[in-house]
């Protein structure tokens, strides 16, 4: 008999710590399917961000080094450094990337570091109990926002995707999500693209991926999932925002 | 690059449009084998030669002299320089380089290094080397960039978050910037553990001779903790997060135990005139240059006058204070600061000694005369 499904070697045969209907563990998969395709497990230097994320370690059998919070562009630029000949990339969610860390990140982009970014954007601060993050829409409740978050006083959800776009050192910025079939193999194929680039040694790649948080949005992880589409993808449109190399 | 090659080209480190020699006068450095140098630049020198070749900086006076050099230099030898975004950035790119294994620094100046606490926290969490250098500036706050020595409770104590310390090593001439740079390296690779070189803009910026050697030949242990992608090995992993069950305390104890083993192993201080002295001055770093003229003043008026002066501020030479306590009974602690190396001092001491301080906290024209500081003898003599 043939198989012809598997988990990829990439990840390890573990139970994840993530809740009923979260999507990192789907993020987590596509990441390590990448990994496979391009045959990186090897020689891959993963750098682990803090919050839902930081548990990168026991999930990816790769080696990893640990960020503080927000840091991990900047730990990923000294690791790629000493070591160029290795694949290295981070995997940060939106309080990491977007609030605290959003200095490291546009600058390890702006100088086209030659690293992956994968960025989690799930609306909200996960680990620390659903507090309002800069990705969180206008509305939105949080244990942070108990009113809803307004754009007059917080302002408005940030862009990362398109922002780092903007950048002469960003060699590919997208952003997909996982929330159904067809997004899911949008999904596969630009981060294995996102990969490509650093493989090719052609420069900074960064992926957003909308993600959902059921246990912070309060959901069931059926109407999380339906979130994702119904109100994120409005404000946040799935797409490539920039491919220099046409990869 | 050691002597042969500063001999040979002539060039390494004394390129007269940056060091502002005549060129006659390099050409006889090199051939006595000495070098007229800042003490920022025999940092910068040091490391080349202790190996480093990733250098992750942000600008700051006085310390500047430090990432210009290296800027200048690493291109020359394969290696990494990066001017980053701030200070936070730039020790997690020392801390992501040394994860990987290379020798990697950063330099600083109080309220850079204030910034790098985070970092300086993570990477004796996580166990990492590396070496940060503080050419320290007055305080608190932006402060003046005048000499001062505020920054010893902040270096010694671990200046971070969750009681951790680090090897700290006071320079007090230029020739130590370049020994004390290297052996900083050294510790740090040793002990797997961040250090860092404690000076000032006196030191920093003054230029006096260097004689260069090449990096000693030290017995370390092979980094097998490194990552460097698993190459069909086990995979590695550096982090300093511990959730399990008795996991963080252990590692705690851990820590500490290297710690001890630093007390132990790794406590260095001059001694001058200090065998038959009535009172013996305290002082690390630059203000123990004035000190010793001030001494040197004292012992031809007929003062048995003594220097003791810590080189490792941490892990810090309590016995030799024990020691020398035992037969003289005054200690004067003298240093650009209100008063920090003295609790030290204070638990190093014999009961019955008497600690003196006199401390000038920094600022323009802050820094003591020899005469000062003799009247400072006189009186507790």
């Amino acid at each position: 008999m043939q198989q012809v499904f598997h988990r990829p070697v990439s990840l390890k045969d573990v139970q994840t710590h993530f809740c009923p209907g979260c999507h990192h563990g789907t993020i987590h998969r596509l990441v390590a399917e990448a990994m496979d395709h391009f045959e990186l497990q090897q020689r891959t230097i993963g750098v682990a961000s803090v919050g839902c994320s930081v548990f990168l370690y026991a999930y990816f059998d790769v080696d990893v080094v640990e960020a503080p919070h927000g840091r991990a562009s900047a730990v990923a630029t000294g690791v790629k450094r000493a070591r160029p000949d290795s694949f290295v990339f981070t995997y940060q969610g939106d309080g990491d990337l977007a609030a605290i860390g959003t200095a490291e990140i546009i600058h390890a982009a702006n100088r086209g570091e030659d690293i992956t970014v994968v960025f989690v954007n799930n609306t909200t601060y996960g680990m620390t109990g659903g507090q309002m993050a800069p990705t969180t829409l206008v509305g939105q409740k949080t244990s942070t926002s108990p009113y809803g978050r307004q754009r007059e006083k917080d302002g408005a959800p940030i862009r990362m995707a398109e922002l780092l776009a903007q950048l002469e050192g960003v060699a590919y910025s997208c952003r997909v999500a996982v929330d159904s079939p067809k997004n899911l193999m949008v999904a596969e194929r630009q981060i294995k693209t996102a990969f490509r680039y650093q493989v090719e040694g052609k420069g900074f790649s960064f992926v957003e991926v909308l993600s959902s948080c059921p246990t912070n949005w309060g959901m069931d992880p059926i109407k999380a999932n339906e979130r994702v589409g119904a109100e994120m993808i409005p404000y946040f449109p799935l797409g490539v925002f920039k491919n220099v190399g046409n990869l | 690059m050691g002597n042969e090659e500063c001999r040979k080209t002539g060039e390494f480190c004394l390129d007269p449009r940056t060091v502002y020699l005549a060129p006659d006068f390099v050409e006889a450095c090199v051939q006595n084998n000495r070098l007229f140098v800042k003490g920022n630049e025999a940092v910068a020198m040091a490391a080349l030669e202790a190996g480093c070749r990733y250098y992750f900086g942000y600008p700051i006076t006085p310390q500047s002299d430090i990432p210009e050099f290296l800027s200048r230099e690493l291109p020359k030898l394969d290696g990494e320089f990066i001017q980053a975004e701030s200070e936070v950035a730039s020790i997690n790119m020392l801390l992501g380089a040394s994860a990987t294994g290379v020798r990697a620094m950063t330099s600083s100046s109080s309220p850079g290094i204030s910034l790098k606490q985070e970092g300086i926290s993570y990477m004796a969490g996580s166990e990492l080397p590396g070496v940060i250098v503080n050419i320290s500036r007055s305080g608190p706050g932006l402060g003046g960039i005048d000499a001062s020595q505020a920054d010893y409770f902040q270096s010694v104590k671990g200046g971070g978050h969750g009681g951790y310390r680090i090897v700290v090593l006071a320079p007090a001439s230029v020739q130590e910037m370049y020994d004390l740079t290297m052996l900083a390296f050294d510790l740090a690779d040793l002990y797997r553990m961040p250090a860092m070189v404690l000076a000032d803009s006196v030191i920093g910026q003054m230029k006096e001779a260097v004689v260069p050697h090449p990096r000693p030949a030290v017995d370390l242990p092979a980094k097998e903790w490194a990552v460097q992608g698993k190459g069909g090995g086990e995979q590695r992993i550096v982090k300093s997060l511990y959730l399990g069950d008795g996991e963080l305390e252990a590692h705690n104890w851990k820590l500490y135990a290297k710690y001890e083993q630093l007390r132990g192993k790794e406590v260095r201080w001059e001694e001058f005139l200090a065998d038959d002295a009535d009172l013996v001055v305290t002082a690390f770093g630059s203000v123990s240059r004035i000190a010793k003229t001030a001494i040197m003043q004292a012992r031809e008026e007929g003062l048995k006058v003594g220097l003791l002066r810590p080189i490792t501020l941490f892990p810090f030479p309590a016995q030799a204070y024990a020691r020398i306590t035992g037969r003289c009974k005054k200690v004067l602690d003298i240093e650009l600061n209100t008063g920090q190396m003295i609790e030290d001092v204070r638990l190093s001491v014999t009961k019955d000694t008497e600690v003196f301080f006199y401390g000038r906290p920094p600022g323009a024209g802050s820094l003591p005369t020899p005469e000062e500081l003799l009247e400072q003898i006189r009186k507790h003599y």
